[in-house]
């Protein structure tokens, strides 16, 4: 706790599965020192809520995983 | 249609012709000396490849991640299994129509992405900085408080800010579907995102972009898909469990049936493989987000915003609605009609008041001080004195005010406060509300000043009433026989009058407990203190353009234009969404269950899975994309 979190929001390109989308949230939801994230279908867009000194670093995690779930969608950052 | 899109479909196209092709040929026996199987199995690869390449690639990409219940995956394994079982012809239109149904889908979803879009383009793309009389486009985002800026005509509004140049009129209707435009001249104050009529207009901004109303709506609304409405919720658990267990039963069909009755495993492999292409949850994943969305889209037309689907889903069920009348059901506007003096002159009565209230920022307050400054010689310029005649101010919530003026102290409030100091106050029964005064001690009169009843209030409570509401409450601090006038005159079936801001807690409280499981409370506010409320209701609807922000950001719904009446529109749309999602899910799920007990039965063949997968998902797309559609 007491740490500062960071909310950043992100354009995601070639989202083409909703189930994807849900999956992609889930799995950037388990990484560490993610607070909360949620990936919209509708919107193409990704929120990430995480710890603000580690941001890139996490950052750079989420895209990982995002390629594991749907390798196609890419996030414009 | 995308690039993407566009390559898919010569890719459909290609395939299509070949199959066709290939089904001629195989049918009519133009070929010969082809008896042996594997000639036809080359023969149906092609088209299969062509159609399906990018599938068989990304499911082996899926099992390196470790993802297997991915939907490519799973067509892989159905087709595969009907290339194994010499349904070539099959495994080829399996791939082929589900690859058709995908494209449409990806159409159909950007379609209604992109009329939802639409409808939200508020969003200034630049703003006509003006320095020093030169004139440069900037990025909204780049411009200072403070600064000039320069509106044509029929451009959009980028910031918040007040006329200091020009006469124009301006269209709202992006955000308060508002048709009537607005004018606006010297000194009013304009909100980004309306479109500049025909005159231009220099405006001296008030707020950077992030703050700006433009910018707060686009934020609210891109926010409120991320509030996921319970069956979106239930959807997804649904579509965890759903596809494994489609899975392990397609499994042991192909193996324990067989192995059982000692049958032949080719018609089992077969049904296994139909129950692999249903095992896509698609048409409920997507469609049910889908419509949520479209009902909020539906909304924002209108000038309502929802802030998120859990909200939309809540307010189908509202049958109590709790209204706060100043400013929801009033228009706010008070004014002094009424000034009976007790042992000292009218004059005398109306500056005691005002020079009591001249701390206060209550519309009660400013209506009185009003009075006092239009009516009197010695209230013009009277501003200037006040601070050295007026001492003590205290506020008593819920009472009044007490204070010492010239030296005597006085009080000014309800009857409440006047029997609690033990004033021998002459009860007043007009209609409005009642300040009364005493000066040290003894009784001097009272002021009326009454509020007036919103335009299309009535209609509105009418409208609510008719779209199923059971209960419309009304909640105010005023006195009992002020409140009971605008409650009969609206049609308001419960009145808690004489409340204290606090009390409003208290009694939306003891109107939810009453409420069944299933029941859900709406509170209406301009959210004058009653940010508290709004958060505590089930569902909290704030006046946008009245309202404060803090009333906005603790609302659940915001009502652009202050209209009330645009409360029963919301209750039909939220309706109409969710029996749209309830159809989609009771369709979806019914089809494909059917079709997995034929499959089963071996009534159907890898066609009907197709159709349960596919096809079940383009129809409830389609029935999804009706959420968007409104009637006024």
């Amino acid at each position: 706790m007491g740490q500062v979190g960071m909310k950043k929001k992100f354009k995601l390109e070639d989202l083409d599965c909703a189930n994807c989308a849900a999956k992609m949230e889930e799995a950037i939801k388990k990484i560490e020192g993610v607070n909360d994230a949620s990936v919209s279908f509708m919107t193409q867009k990704m929120t990430v809520d995480a710890d603000d000194d580690r941001f890139d670093a996490i950052m750079k995690e989420v895209a990982a995983v995002c390629a594991k779930v749907e390798p196609d969608c890419r996030i414009l950052m | 249609m995308t690039k993407k899109q566009k390559k898919m479909l010569i890719r459909i196209l290609t395939a299509f012709v070949l199959f066709a092709v290939l089904m001629v040929c195989e049918h009519a026996e133009l070929i010969y000396g082809t008896e042996s199987g594997w000639f036809w199995l080359a023969a149906y690869l092609i088209p299969y490849l062509v159609v399906g390449y990018d599938i068989i690639g990304k499911a082996a990409r899926n099992i390196r991640n470790g993802q297997i219940f991915d939907e490519n995956f799973l067509m892989m394994i159905a087709t595969f299994g009907a290339f194994g079982v010499r349904e070539y012809s099959e495994a080829v239109a399996v791939m082929l129509f589900y690859q058709v149904g995908e494209l449409f889908q990806g159409y159909a979803v950007g379609k209604s992405r992109q009329s939802i879009s639409a409808m939200m383009d508020i969003c200034p793309e630049y703003a006509n900085l003006e320095e020093d009389g030169v004139l440069t486009q900037t990025d909204p985002d780049d411009v200072a408080v403070g600064s000039t800026i320069v509106i044509r005509p029929g451009e959009r509004i980028p910031l918040d800010g007040v006329v200091t140049e020009g006469e124009s009129f301006i269209d709202t209707a992006a955000l308060t579907g508002e048709s009537v435009p607005r004018k606006a001249g010297v000194g009013d104050a304009v909100i980004s995102g309306c479109v500049n009529g025909s005159g231009t207009l220099k405006v001296r901004t008030t707020k950077e972009f992030e703050d700006s109303t433009v910018a707060k709506i686009l934020e609210l609304v891109e926010n409120a898909s991320s509030r996921k409405a319970k069956v979106e919720n239930f959807i997804t658990r649904f579509a965890k469990y759903y596809t494994p267990v489609v899975t392990i039963c397609a499994a042991v069909l192909a193996v324990v049936p067989p192995l059982l009755l000692k049958e032949s495993f080719i018609p089992w492999i077969e049904t296994a493989c139909t129950f692999l292409v249903i095992s896509c949850p698609c048409a409920l994943v997507i469609s049910v987000p889908l419509g949520f969305f479209g009902g909020i889209g539906a909304a924002s037309k209108l000038g309502v915003l929802v802030k998120g689907s859990n909200f939309l889903e809540a307010v189908a069920g509202t049958t109590t609605i709790v209204f706060d009348k100043t400013g929801t059901l009033t228009k706010g506007e008070f004014k002094v009609t009424k000034i009976l003096p007790e042992g000292c002159g009218e004059e005398e009565l109306l500056a005691l008041a005002a020079l009591g209230e001249s701390y206060s920022n209550h519309p009660i307050a400013s209506s009185i001080r009003e009075a006092y400054e239009n009516r009197t010689a010695s209230g013009r310029g009277q501003a200037a004195g006040v601070h050295s005649r007026v001492a003590d101010v205290k506020e008593l919530a819920g009472h009044g005010i007490s204070a010492r003026i010239d030296g005597r102290s006085v009080l000014l409030g309800n009857e409440k406060l006047m029997q609690e100091n033990g004033i021998a106050y002459r009860p007043c029964t007009a209609a409005g509300t009642v300040v009364y005064a005493a000066c040290e001690g003894a009784y001097a009169g009272c002021i009326v000043i009454s509020d007036t009843v919103k335009e299309g209030a009535k209609e509105a409570i009418a409208q609510m009433k008719r779209v199923g509401v059971k209960k419309c409450v009304m909640l105010t601090g005023d006195r009992r026989e002020a409140a009971a006038q605008v409650a009969d005159e609206l049609g308001i079936d419960e009145v808690c009058a004489e409340l204290l801001p606090g009390d409003k807690v208290a009694q939306v409280e003891k109107l939810l407990d009453a409420q069944g499981a299933k029941e859900r409370l709406a509170f209406v506010g301009d959210g004058i203190n009653d940010a508290p409320v709004l958060t505590r209701a089930d569902i909290g609807i704030a006046m946008g353009s009245m309202g404060s922000d803090a009333a906005i950001e603790a609302a659940d719904v915001v009502l652009m234009d202050d209209d009330v009446r645009k409360i029963a529109s919301v209750v039909k749309i939220s309706r109409k969404t969710l029996a749209i999602v309830r159809q989609n899910i009771v369709f979806a799920l019914g089809v494909k269950a059917l079709i997995l007990v034929l499959a089963a039965l071996h009534l159907t063949n890898m066609w009907g899975g197709v159709f349960a997968d596919v096809g079940v998902s383009v129809i409830a797309i389609l029935n999804s994309m009706r959420a968007l559609r409104t009637k006024q």
